[in-house]
């Protein structure tokens, strides 16, 4: 029986010819990432081991939840991470001001790539399968486990075969494509599986529509999402990785526990209604939902693309006067190019709020938070019940065009809307 | 091992957002987080729980942020085992790791309401439900999974492991 490309790198990185679905395996980890939240546990459970790193050139620790640090208690969490990573002398430490969000700096300065086995203590984790890479969320024990022993447990997974056909239309973005997805199959569609993500309709897909796609592969419940390598990835890595890597493909006879297919021009900007991913509405099936937020950024949305998006239909106009709207470049880089571009100024032109990176608004931590009864529409990831506050508060999950022509006009709106 | 308390029951798509929401995330102390468990959907049960009372829930419990806070605050508050329909996986690996046994029964958790009285026995999966005279069987943990849960958590399972 083929394998999937999961099951691939599963096989490869387990010392094995080939795995099948159910397998219990342990896999050698390419990379090991953690955050402000989940590295300190993580730091705790590692030092009841009582071992080094298994190797500091493979663990990376990004700060990027609630800091610049929002309270004093935070403070701590980060400076436990910021003194571990000194005593360990861990190399990819990054620091407040020069880095940025975790699954937009990881792509970014190349340290993933095709083929890679990687988990991360953050359940986002699974944004990396965007470069061909097996990547997947855990907790802080399995981290701080994998910190001391380079290895984890996998039980290797099914898959779901989403076939891609045709390009999308010009309003119509990556974070569209998965929110469909998301609304066809619910949140809990590809439990325990993978999304292998295929067909003709990928060429059409630049690497931040295929990033924000795989971020949210775990809205799904999927284990990872993952995009097979082409002459874009190459394109991508080329000047990022430094080193060689392996592209897997998935065998022509590999088995799928189903296959959705998706019609990529047929597609239409889409919001994901309160209180889950899957309450998907075409906009335009709805009637006026006025909003008092919107929030542009995060590890889905906080690339120079989406920003760009956004600032092109920001241009000549301004934030609704009944709007707050805060604007959160994923990155040092993203912040500097989107200031070198002149998105930046156009944002506050408009009357936008620009913030430093950080995940804060997007999990409810800080910069940003709504009280009872507001509606925010944000290109984040998730509209849990209290995700971005009071249990009472609404969030709305959209695309960058779709978060700025909302701001706009001051309720939820696409972007053929603003005038 | 059998268990015996009372359900606190909750129903699909229980999200560690809801767990423990991420305001209360800049401390990992297990009493801590255990004082805020479950506030935005039911403000009773941090003030109410008793140990060994048991959280029933339905589909894809757990699922969402990788938060291991929310299993510890759930460990904390005394619940010995979590019961539902099906776990998100995140959470499911994060149960075992920190030693909270998870079990998996699918649609039979339909049967089971808030307030029975539940007998649990860990070791054969079997749950009895006292209340109503039901009884259903989860699943027994596969393999080395089992190891580590007897272990007590993955952390003492690969330290076991290295003094070998």
């Amino acid at each position: 029986m083929g394998m999937t490309m999961t099951q691939k790198i599963m096989a490869a990185h387990a010392g094995k010819d080939s795995v099948k679905p159910g397998d219990l395996i342990y896999c050698k980890l390419d990379l090991v990432m953690a955050n402000d939240i989940t590295a300190p546990p993580s730091i705790k459970e590692f030092e009841k081991i009582g071992c080094p790193v298994f190797d500091r050139t493979k663990i990376a620790l990004v700060p990027d939840h609630f800091t610049p640090n929002k309270d004093i208690k935070s403070a701590g969490l980060a400076k436990i991470v910021r003194d571990f990573a000194k005593k360990h002398d861990i190399q990819n430490y990054f620091e407040v001001g020069r880095a940025g969000i975790e699954h937009v700096i990881l792509p970014e300065k190349g340290l993933v790539a095709p083929g890679m086995m990687i988990i991360g203590a953050d359940s986002h984790t699974c944004t990396y399968g965007a470069v061909g890479a097996f990547c997947t969320g855990v907790g802080s024990t399995d981290l701080g486990v994998a910190m001391a022993t380079g290895e984890a447990w996998f039980k290797v997974p099914e898959a779901i075969k989403v076939v891609l056909t045709g390009s999308k239309p010009e309003d119509v973005t990556g974070k569209d494509v998965i929110l469909t997805l998301i609304g066809m199959i619910g949140v809990s569609g590809a439990l325990y599986q993978s999304l292998e993500f295929t067909g003709p309709g990928v060429a059409s897909l630049s690497m931040a529509d295929r990033l924000t796609i795989a971020n949210m592969a775990i809205e799904a419940g999927a284990k990872n999402g993952i995009f097979p390598v082409d002459e874009r990835t190459r394109a991508y890595e080329e000047g990022r990785v430094d080193h060689p890597y392996t592209v897997y493909e998935a065998d022509p006879d590999a088995e799928y526990a189903r296959t959705v297919e998706i019609d990529l021009s047929s597609l239409s900007p889409v919001v994901a209604f309160p209180h889950l991913p899957e309450n998907v509405k075409v906009i335009g099936t709805f009637g006026d939902i006025k909003i008092d937020q919107v929030v542009l950024g995060s590890c889905t949305n906080g690339r120079l693309e989406d920003l760009a998006i956004a600032a092109r239909i920001f241009e000549g106009h301004t934030v609704h006067p009944d709007v707050r709207c805060i604007v959160i470049p994923g990155s040092r880089q993203v912040y500097r190019d989107a200031m070198k571009a002149g998105y930046i100024e156009t944002f506050i032109e408009a009357g936008c709020a620009v913030s430093t990176p950080t995940c804060g608004p997007c999990l409810g931590g800080y910069m940003g938070i709504l009280t009872a009864g507001e509606r925010c529409v944000s290109t984040t990831n998730r509209n849990f019940r209290g995700r971005m506050g009071h249990v009472d508060s609404e969030v709305y999950l959209a695309g960058p065009q779709t978060a700025a022509a909302s701001a706009i006009l001051g309720k939820i709106a696409a972007p053929k809307e603003v005038r | 091992m059998a268990i015996e308390g009372n359900v606190w029951r909750y129903g699909d798509n229980i999200d560690t957002d809801v767990i423990i929401p991420a305001r209360y995330l800049n401390t990992f102390d297990p009493k801590e987080l255990a004082s805020h468990c479950m506030v935005d959907i039911d403000e009773t049960f941090a003030k109410e729980v008793q140990a060994g009372d048991i959280m029933v829930g339905g589909r894809n419990f757990g699922c969402g942020s990788s938060r291991e806070h929310a299993p510890i605050a759930i460990k904390a508050s005394g619940i010995p085992v979590i019961v539902a329909a099906s776990f998100a996986r995140i959470f499911y690996r994060n149960g075992i790791n920190v030693g909270l046994p998870l079990l998996e029964i699918g649609d039979d958790v339909e049967k089971i309401h808030a307030g029975d009285r539940l007998r649990i026995d860990l070791s054969t999966g079997r749950i009895e439900d006292l209340t109503t005279g039901d009884t259903f069987q989860a699943p027994p943990l596969p393999g080395f999974i089992q190891d580590i849960a007897r272990a007590g958590g993955l952390v003492n399972y690969v330290k076991e492991k290295k003094e070998k």
